[in-house]
């Protein structure tokens, strides 16, 4: 074993720099695999610690409508103690000109119980209680211009801001993107005028438990006592276990971007490997004639190859660790806590275990080769070693790569036919690629070449010459362009998907809570400011009382019931008209634009989705709780909406009739012609109707352009690291051939050749390989593009071919920089002088 | 001499697989060789001089006959088998050296003994590089020594495991006139002083006279067996 140790060490001498190198394909794979995981550990330990502050209670109870007094005294009687808030959605009117949807709160009791609120200056959270403060979102406060000291009129009254609100209990950044948080005294939020009926406000009920309570066996007893007054619960615990739940999901699927980048560096490795053997084979082949046995032979170089995937992985181990000081700042967006820094030893140990494992496992393919070399070898330098009878070992490497492929998909994705489709997926493409590069050196070796100057057929004989890298070049290429020009191509889909929502004469403004003696002064003021509205549309509240002959508590309370129980308790909002939209389709029964006169029953329509949860078909009969008033009806039609259509959409659609003298609100749209005209508008709704809020389409998709720009940023940077990868091993293949490409350019230079010639012959080849692998990798993103949109995403792919030039041109360029910075000094020195050096 | 036959030979033949049909290198070649013995295997290019050589070194399989070295068929052996004896029993010389690269001298030479799995052989490795002359370059790699002191470090590794039969493939084929004379002073020296046996592949006829037997090939058969007159 000491002779086995000893001697996988001496025989690196002469190339430990070069192995070193070659063992960096590995680096970034492992480094980005640990430092996920890490990060992953950490998140789930700042969960844990922090899990009553994600909360910031035991027990949240959640409500459509102000709690009844028996709600109330029931959670009194808990013991514990109690908090409340209420939150509703509003347009704040910033004072210099900016408007914007925000949601207003306001909380009553010690909520948060856990956790800390955090606001510049530290004292503003106390000032709420001066008459009229309002704290707002950081970011928001910003982004609107505004100061401490500013004002903004929300509803009926206009507020001070005292402060920015930096940190609270369970606040996403994120979420907050859309509505951010605006924190008013109770008192005054009921000042605003905004809690009419039927506004939409959020009830919250926060308690903090006795020490040793049991929030899981209360959160139990009070759905049961309170089962009529439709309430949320939710314990800290749960809270807990879905956002770790989310992570988990989460980081599966981000831990297979490091898989693909360590698979591609250990390729590259094992690439690296054989030529490593080839060198070898004649120390081999002496050691064998010296007495050394197949498995001696054998155990020093599969000791070199563990070294090899050892020390990229112990750097990539450590780059990892450091890697989370990068990562968290990419998650700050999306992230409700603060995640502390901790080295975890798991991710280190999982790091290094599949950077060893996966590229060991790669390595052995070369290293088969070693049990081959005969000990004739020694006599005859020409004789050929028995590389090509079937091995089966090398089949069971094989069966081994791919299933390690496929439990590693399958661990990650908790799905053993997801990790089935990814490790099929990525045999596949390793497969294009090496198929195209086996096509390229039949076609280099085959094309007549007869009219190209000298440099250029010598340059393309060269993809086909002996112990060309072509293939390991095209691998790295390809892969590399495939993965971020999918990454783009996917995101320029999805975002040329939101932009159309922004074409076309489709309403661009929207208004919502307009009560019902408000929508005609709101007609006359967008007439007035010369953008009439378009559309119309009465809300009417109501809640499923009955279905088929049976109440929803009947259904609830039978333990057969399949029907989800929030189909069943949810408070829907329908509309009622003569038409379908155009975003609407039926695909059973018939719409019907008028009730029937003399029926019992309306007929209504119920969407496509909906009526499958309640099990629902035409002619099946349910009763409406309408704010009281049973309203009996029957399934006319069922249709199918395109949710994706930024417009009111309903589940459910009545005719006129039935609903004449519910109480209602209306949402109306507009299109207005430009940014000044929808402000216009905005400006002069706010002024007369405070409680009507608007949504700006445009800014919507501002705004989630900015969310696709970021989320794509942080994919595309652990993207990189299979990019940078490639070009890892793109400079371990290029540096491997070059001592065979010195050899050959001294023979040239021998012969007469000029430096710019040979410099010609490789820009030629590292020209031919890097267009053929950027359109290939290329192919394989449009390919792939096309199936998330069509079948993922549900939007049209966008025309690749602006994308793919450009990923063409910039690749081909990469690989002719790196091949000739590779190939530095080869054609840079006299023959002798190379000679000398390098052979 | 001591009487025991170190090497037999028996009907040996080797043929390859070509493309135009099978190729018969050897064909049904029989000798056998006493230990202590010198002898030379000389012939023309192409004549299967080398062949048989790997094939009585172990080097390789027959594809018809049988060879016994230092008392054992090792036709019939596995190639670790075959490995085994050549650790224990054999000693090579070949034309171009055959160092390990990223060892150093010292090292190569201690090769034969490290792979036996024995410690404690560094003074006798030192020794064999005192007597071939290479006291003061142990620590120095092949590339830093001639093709001369390359081929006298491979003397010394090929003796430094006590072989019972050395086989010299061309030993002087890629020296100058002088280096090759010293060279062949060495090995005839270390050879008498061991009382190994020697058989030398060569072309060099004078080389060839100095041992005590000259066996001639010549399209792959035996064409003279002739005691030399040394």
């Amino acid at each position: 074993m000491s002779f086995i140790l000893k001697m996988a060490w001496r025989d690196t001498r002469a190339s430990r720099r070069r192995l070193l190198l070659y063992s960096l394909s590995i680096v970034l794979g492992v480094a980005a695999l640990t430092g996920i995981s890490a990060l992953g550990d950490n998140l789930r330990g700042a969960i844990d610690s922090q899990a009553k502050g994600l909360l910031g209670a035991d027990l949240n109870v959640t409500g459509r409508r102000e709690f009844t007094e028996k709600t109330i005294a029931r959670l009194r009687a808990t013991g514990g103690e109690l908090a409340t808030s209420i939150a509703t959605n509003t347009m704040a009117d910033f004072g210099n000109g900016g408007r914007r949807l925000v949601s207003l709160t306001a909380v009553e009791g010690g909520f948060p119980f856990y956790g800390e609120v955090e606001t510049v200056p530290a004292d503003a959270y106390a000032r709420l209680r001066e008459p009229n403060a309002a704290i707002i979102e950081e970011t928001a406060m910003t982004q609107a211009g505004l100061a401490v000291g500013s004002e903004i009129r929300l509803g009926a009254t206009t507020f001070t801001i005292v402060g920015a609100l930096k940190k609270y209990p369970g606040l996403s950044p994120f979420t907050s993107m859309f509505a951010p948080r605006v924190e008013v005294s109770m008192a005054a939020l009921r000042g605003t005028g905004l809690l009419q009926r039927g506004s939409l406000s959020q009830h919250n009920a926060y308690l903090k438990l006795p020490p040793g309570a049991d929030a899981e066996a209360l959160k139990k007893t009070l759905r049961d006592e309170l089962r009529g007054e439709r309430l949320g619960f939710t314990t800290a615990e749960e809270r807990k276990e879905q956002l770790g739940d989310a992570l988990k999901n989460l980081f599966s699927f981000v831990s297979l971007v490091g898989f693909l980048a360590l698979f591609l560096g250990a390729v590259g490795v094992a690439s690296a490997m054989h030529v490593f053997i080839r060198q070898r084979l004649a120390t081999v082949a002496v050691l064998r004639c010296l007495g050394a046995s197949v498995r001696t032979s054998f155990a020093i170089y599969l000791v070199q190859g563990l070294g090899l995937g050892l020390a990229g992985s112990l750097l990539g181990a450590g780059l990892g660790l450091s890697l989370q000081a990068v990562l968290p700042a990419l998650l700050r967006d999306y992230v409700p806590y603060q995640i502390a820094f901790a080295v975890s030893w798991r991710a280190l140990f999982t790091g290094l275990g599949a950077g060893v494992g996966i590229s060991a496992l790669f390595t052995l393919l070369p290293l088969l080769n070693v049990r081959r070399v005969a000990p004739l070898h020694v006599l005859r330098s020409g004789f050929e070693d028995d590389f090509v009878r079937p091995d089966p070992l090398r089949y069971a490497v094989y069966a081994a790569i791919g299933a390690a492929m496929w439990a590693v998909g399958a661990l990650q994705m908790s799905s053993w036919r997801l990790g089935l489709a990814f490790s099929l997926g990525m045999i596949a493409s390793f497969a294009v690629l090496a198929g195209v590069a086996e096509l390229i050196i039949w076609a280099a070796r085959r094309v007549r070449t007869g009219g190209l100057p000298y440099t250029w057929r010598q340059g393309i004989a060269n993809v086909h010459r002996p112990n060309n890298r072509t293939a390991l070049l095209m691998l790295s290429l390809g892969l590399g362009t495939f993965m971020l020009l999918t990454l783009a191509l996917t995101r320029a889909s999805l975002l040329a998907k939101l932009r159309g929502l922004d074409l076309g004469e489709r309403p661009n403004l929207m208004f919502f809570d307009v009560q019902a003696d408000q929508i005609d002064r709101l007609k006359e003021i967008a007439r007035r400011e010369g953008v009439p509205l378009a559309k119309v549309t009465p809300i009417v509240t109501m809640r499923l009382g009955a279905l088929k002959g049976r109440t929803v508590e009947e259904i609830g309370a039978d333990k057969a019931n399949t029907v989800p129980a929030w189909a069943l308790r949810r408070e829907y909002r329908s509309t009622f008209r003569a038409a379908l939209d155009d975003t609407e389709q039926v695909t059973a029964g018939k719409f019907e634009g008028a009730a029937p006169a003399g029926e019992a029953r309306a007929p209504v329509s119920v969407e496509a989705w909906l009526a499958k949860d309640l099990q629902l078909g035409v002619g099946d009969e349910l009763d409406f709780n309408v704010q009281g008033v049973v309203v009996k009806a029957v399934i006319g039609s069922v249709r199918q909406v395109d949710w994706q259509r930024m417009q009111t959409n309903f589940f459910f659609v009545f005719p006129p009739g039935p609903l004449d003298g519910a109480p209602a609100t209306y949402a109306a749209a507009t299109r207005t012609g430009s940014t000044d005209e929808a402000a216009r508008l905005q400006k002069a709704v706010a002024k007369e109707m405070p409680n009507v809020s608007a949504i700006d389409l445009g800014f919507i998709v501002r705004l989630l352009d900015g969310i696709f720009t970021k989320i794509a940023w942080a994919i595309s940077f652990l993207a990189s690291f299979t990019v940078a990868t490639g070009v890892v091993v793109l400079v371990s293949a290029v540096l491997m051939g070059r001592h065979q490409r010195v050899r050959e350019a001294v023979l040239l230079r021998t012969l007469g050749a000029q430096r710019r010639q040979l410099r010609q012959i490789m820009l030629a080849e590292y020209t031919v390989l890097g267009l053929l692998a950027a359109a290939t990798g290329g192919g394989l993103a449009v390919l792939a593009n096309g199936l998330l949109a069509k079948l993922l995403f549900k939007v049209s792919a966008v025309p690749p071919w602006p994308w793919l030039a450009a990923a063409v041109v910039m690749v081909t360029a990469l690989t002719i920089v790196t091949g000739l910075l590779a190939n530095r000094g080869v054609s840079g020195h006299p023959p002798l002088e190379i000679l000398r050096q390098e052979t | 001499m001591t009487g025991e036959t170190i090497l037999k030979v028996e009907r040996l033949t080797k043929t390859y697989p070509t493309a135009a049909g099978p190729l018969t290198v050897l064909h049904e070649v029989s000798f056998a060789i006493m230990a202590g013995a010198t002898c030379a295997i000389v012939g023309p290019s192409g004549s299967g001089k080398t062949t048989l050589l790997g094939l009585c070194a172990g080097l390789d399989r027959p594809s018809g006959g049988t060879v016994a070295l230092a008392g054992r068929e090792i036709g019939g052996l596995d190639e670790d088998g075959r490995a085994r004896i050549r650790n224990e029993a054999v000693g090579f010389v070949f034309q171009n050296f055959q160092l390990v690269p990223t060892l150093t001298a010292l090292e190569n030479v201690l090769v034969p003994l490290e792979l036996r799995g024995e410690g404690g052989g560094e003074g006798e490795a030192r020794a064999l590089l005192e007597r071939v002359g290479l006291g003061a370059r142990l620590d120095h790699y092949p590339v830093k020594l001639s093709g001369g002191e390359q081929q006298r470090v491979a003397l010394a590794r090929a003796f430094v495991n006590r072989p019972r039969i050395l086989f010299c493939d061309e030993p002087t084929g890629n020296l100058d006139g002088d280096t090759a004379h010293a060279m062949v002073e060495l090995i005839f020296g270390l050879n008498r002083e061991r009382g190994t046996t020697l058989v030398l592949v060569t072309h060099d006829l004078e080389l060839a006279r100095r041992t005590q037997r000259i066996i001639r090939l010549r399209h792959g058969a035996v064409a003279s067996d002739e005691l030399g007159t040394a």
